[in-house]
C-alpha cells in the first residue's frame, strides 16, 4: 500500500504543492489532474524517489521509500516523458537490458512475444532511431508487460500512441488493477476500470488537493 | 549483480560500436598532439627525450578529458539514467560498468598506442614499457575521477568546459605520478615507486570515485 503524508515539494523558490494526502490501496488506480506546470510531473518522480520531498513522507507499506532502497524499486515502475530506450539498439535489445536492470531475466524468444503484443510485429529489430514517435513508445511500454511489479508510475503513457495501441494499454492497466495491482497516472484520456472508480486528484487550483 | 555489471558494460560496448567517431576522436587527438611536439621542436634528441613523458602524459589526460562530457549526457538525455537510479540494483555498480566501458573505448586505445608514440621521442625499449604500464594504470583512474565531474555538470549549459575545469586539478597526482614514473626510468633511477603510488590512486579512486559519481548523479536527475 503506498500511503501520502504531508508531501510539500518544492522547485527552485515555488512552491508547487504543500500537505497533500493520499493513499493507494492493492487494486486502485489514482487519476491525476491538473493543467500544466501544476507539478503532475514532480509529485510522481517524488512518490518514484527520484526527487527528495521538501516536507512530508511517502510510506510503501508502512515504510519510508527512503529507508528501504531496492525494495521499493523492485515493487515500481516509472515510465516517464523520456522513453528511456537507446537509439542505437533495436527493440529486442532495449527491452531486454530494461528487463536486467528491473531484475527481471526474460529471454529473446519472451521479448518478441512482449512487443508483439504491443503492436510492433515486423519491427522488432530495428533500430530504435528509425522508429516513429508512437512506436517507440509502444517499446517502452512493452516493459509494462514484462515486469511483475506492484505499482506503475505512468507520466501521460497514452501520448503519440495511435487509437489501437491506446486500447490495448487501457486494457493492459485495467488487468493491471483487476490484479490488485497499483496505478499512478497522468492522462487526458478517460480511464474506464471494470470494477470501482478511479481515484482522482486535482493539482493546482485550489493549491493543494485531496482524494 | 555480476549480471547486471555486464549488461550495463555490454549496452556501452555495443553502442560504441554502432557509433564508432566517438572512439576515433580521443585517439587521433591524442596521437595529433603527442606528434606535434617533435616538428615543432625538431629533432633534437636530447630535448625530446627530456620533454617526453610530461607531452604524452599531458596528451593522454587532455584526450581524456575529450570524451567525458558524453559518458553521462546520451543516457540523461534519452532517459536512461532515470531508469537506472530507479532500477532495483546497486547504483555503485551500474556507475562502476558505464565507467569500465567508457574506459575500455577510450582509455585501453591510448594506452596501446603509446609506445609507438614514445618512439618518436627516442625513448628505449624500458622506458616504453613503463610508458605503456604507468598509463594502464592511470588512465582508469582518470575515467574514474572524471566521472564525477561528467556526473556533476550533468545538464547543464557549457557542461564539456566545465567538466575540464573540475576534473583536471583532481588529476594532478596521477600526471605527477605517472609523468615521474617514465623520467626516473629514463635516468636510471628505478620506476617502482611511482608505480606503486600509481596503483593506490586506481585503487582509491575505485572505492570512492564510483560513490561520489552516484552522489553527483543523484542531484542531477532531480
Amino acid at each position: 500500500m503506498l500511503e501520502v503524508v504531508e508531501l510539500e515539494c518544492m522547485r527552485g523558490d515555488r512552491r508547487l504543492f504543500t500537505g497533500l494526502s493520499f493513499k493507494l490501496e492493492p487494486g486502485e488506480l489514482l487519476h491525476l489532474h491538473g493543467r500544466n506546470g501544476s507539478g503532475k510531473t514532480t509529485l510522481m518522480r517524488t512518490v518514484c524517489g527520484l526527487i527528495r520531498p521538501s516536507a512530508g513522507e511517502i510510506l510503501w507499506d508502512g515504510e519510508g521509500i527512503w529507508d528501504q532502497g531496492d525494495d521499493f524499486n523492485r515493487d515500481l515502475v516509472y515510465i516517464g516523458h523520456k522513453n528511456g530506450i537507446k537509439d542505437d539498439l533495436n527493440g529486442i535489445e532495449n527491452l531486454r537490458i530494461c528487463s536486467v536492470l528491473d531484475g527481471v531475466q526474460i529471454n529473446e524468444s519472451q521479448a518478441w512475444d512482449a512487443l508483439e503484443k504491443m503492436g510492433l510485429r515486423g519491427h522488432e529489430d530495428l533500430p530504435a532511431r528509425v522508429l516513429s514517435q508512437g512506436q517507440k513508445r509502444r517499446v517502452t511500454l512493452a516493459r509494462l508487460l514484462t515486469h511483475d511489479a506492484k505499482l506503475w508510475v505512468l507520466d501521460e503513457p497514452f501520448t503519440a500512441l495511435d487509437k489501437a495501441a491506446v486500447e490495448f494499454l487501457q486494457s493492459v492497466i485495467r488487468d493491471h488493477v483487476a490484479n490488485g495491482g497499483m496505478v499512478i497516472l497522468t492522462t487526458h484520456q478517460e480511464v474506464n476500470l471494470t470494477r470501482g472508480h478511479p481515484k482522482q486528484l486535482q493539482l493546482g487550483w485550489k493549491g493543494e488537493g485531496d482524494v | 549483480m555480476f549480471e547486471v555489471y555486464r549488461a550495463i558494460l555490454m549496452r556501452d560496448l555495443t553502442l560504441a560500436l554502432r557509433r564508432r567517431s566517438d572512439v576515433f576522436i580521443t585517439l587521433f587527438f591524442f596521437v595529433v598532439v603527442v606528434s606535434l611536439f617533435p616538428l615543432g621542436i625538431g629533432p633534437e634528441m636530447d630535448t625530446l627525450r627530456m620533454i617526453a613523458p610530461g607531452v604524452v602524459w599531458v596528451a593522454a589526460l587532455l584526450s581524456s578529458m575529450l570524451a567525458l562530457e558524453r559518458l553521462f549526457t546520451v543516457d540523461f538525455d534519452d532517459g536512461a539514467l532515470e531508469q537506472m537510479l530507479l532500477a532495483p540494483q546497486p547504483m555503485f555498480i551500474l556507475v562502476l560498468g558505464k565507467v569500465t566501458a567508457h574506459w575500455l573505448i577510450t582509455g585501453i586505445p591510448l594506452v596501446l598506442m603509446s609506445p609507438l608514440m614514445g618512439l618518436q621521442y627516442d625513448l628505449s625499449g624500458n622506458a616504453l614499457l613503463v610508458l605503456l604500464v604507468s598509463l594502464l594504470l592511470g588512465t582508469p583512474a582518470l575515467s574514474l575521477i572524471g566521472a564525477i565531474g561528467a556526473a556533476l555538470t550533468l545538464g547543464l549549459r557549457g557542461g564539456g568546459v566545465l567538466v575540464s575545469l573540475l576534473v583536471l586539478p583532481l588529476s594532478i597526482p596521477v600526471l605527477i605520478f605517472g609523468a615521474g614514473a617514465v623520467e626516473a626510468s629514463v635516468s636510471g633511477l628505478g620506476e617502482q615507486g611511482h608505480l606503486y603510488m600509481m596503483g593506490a590512486i586506481l585503487v582509491l579512486a575505485l572505492l570512492f570515485a564510483p560513490l561520489a559519481t552516484l552522489a553527483a548523479l543523484r542531484i542531477s536527475a532531480e
